[in-house]
Parts: C-alpha cells; sequence; structure tokens
C-alpha cells in the first residue's frame, strides 16, 4: 500500500496533483492511500514551504509544481 | 535554478540562507535571518539541509522565487554551499562587508539591524 500526500491549501493546482497522483496510482495498479495536507504547519514539517507538493510514503517527490500523471508514474518505482 | 512562478499555488517566499556559524558575525547574520522572517521580508531557510542534501529541503529551495545567502565572513561558507548543491542564481553578501570584523563585533541590535536593512536593499536591486 502506497501512501500519497498531497501538501497544498486546497487550491485547484493541489487538486489536479491529486488527479494525477491518483491517475498514476491506478494505471500503475497499486493499492493506494490519498491523504490532502492543508495545514500550513504540517506542510512545513516536511521541510516545504511553497506547494502544491507530492509526498509518497513520506518522501517529498515534488515541490511548487503540478506534475504530470506520467512523471509521478516514475515516482512510484 | 528557482523556478517560474505559473505552477506555484502558494508560497514561493524568498528564502533566506544564513551563516550560523561560530564566530560573532555567523551569530548576527543568523539573527538578521531570523528578523527578516519576523518581518516577513523572506523566510530564513536550513542551508544544514543544503549541505546534507535533504530532498524536501533541496526541492523547495529549487522551486523558490528567489534566494537570499548572507555569510558571516569572507571564508563564504553559505554561497559555497548553495553552489556546490547546484544553486547559482541568489543575491549574496557578506556581514563583514559592512565594516564588522570577525571576532571584534559584538552582536548587538544595531548591528543585526544593519545587516538586515542591507538584506532589503540587496533583495530591492
Amino acid at each position: 500500500m502506497k501512501k500519497i500526500q498531497i501538501l497544498g491549501t486546497g487550491c485547484p493546482k493541489c487538486k489536479k496533483l491529486a488527479e494525477n497522483a491518483e491517475a498514476a496510482a491506478k494505471d500503475l495498479g497499486i493499492e493506494y492511500s490519498l491523504e490532502k495536507i492543508t495545514e500550513i504547519n504540517e506542510i512545513m514539517k516536511f521541510g516545504v514551504m511553497v506547494t502544491p507538493a507530492l509526498a509518497i510514503d513520506g518522501q517529498v517527490k515534488s515541490v511548487g509544481k503540478v506534475v504530470s500523471s506520467d512523471k509521478i508514474k516514475k515516482m512510484f518505482v | 535554478m528557482c523556478a517560474e512562478k505559473s505552477d506555484v499555488c502558494s508560497g514561493g517566499p524568498t528564502l533566506i540562507f544564513a551563516c550560523s556559524g561560530a564566530a560573532d558575525v555567523g551569530e548576527i547574520a543568523d539573527q538578521a535571518a531570523r528578523k527578516l522572517t519576523k518581518d516577513s521580508v523572506g523566510k530564513m531557510f536550513c542551508l544544514a539541509g543544503i549541505g546534507g542534501r535533504v530532498s524536501s529541503i533541496m526541492k523547495t529551495t529549487e522551486a523558490t522565487s528567489k534566494i537570499l545567502a548572507i555569510d558571516g565572513c569572507e571564508l563564504d561558507c553559505v554561497k559555497n554551499c548553495l553552489q556546490q548543491a547546484g544553486f547559482d542564481n541568489f543575491e549574496h553578501f557578506r556581514v563583514t562587508d559592512l565594516h564588522m570584523e570577525k571576532g571584534k563585533t559584538p552582536v548587538h541590535y544595531d548591528s543585526i539591524v544593519k545587516v538586515a536593512t542591507k538584506a532589503i536593499e540587496t533583495l530591492s536591486y
């Protein structure tokens, strides 16, 4: 089970990043859980100060951009 | 290495990296960076995270709009640290540029303000 975390305040770009991450996981047939972290102090605990950001299994994979589904697939490997 | 802001939904602040070295000028640089954060000029960020190549710190620094490096002295540890991590687009100055001599400058509020003022001037160019 992969743990996907979307770090951001909930704006359209954060939502798009979440959609892309879910699409990537589904395409790869990966079991996953999705958590949206919107509280700024919680986001900063990841060492992230620019959003949207994506973490997989607690590791920050991207910061400050909406990464495409294809790129996220490579992050699962 | 700073990001285009178009993809950023929040954040993208000026990140401030300061010397926090053992000498008085290091302490002044550190305190000035903290003051600049409190005054909302930018956000002090962890230079040790750059040195340690901590993934989230590196990625946040890549994604930010502007970087300011405040070194204490001519050893330029902050500048070197950033450059060796691949960051070459940042503003930079030294506390010793402001006629504060390493080892002979007491850490007073006036000195901290002087460095913070220089930081604001540097960022405004």
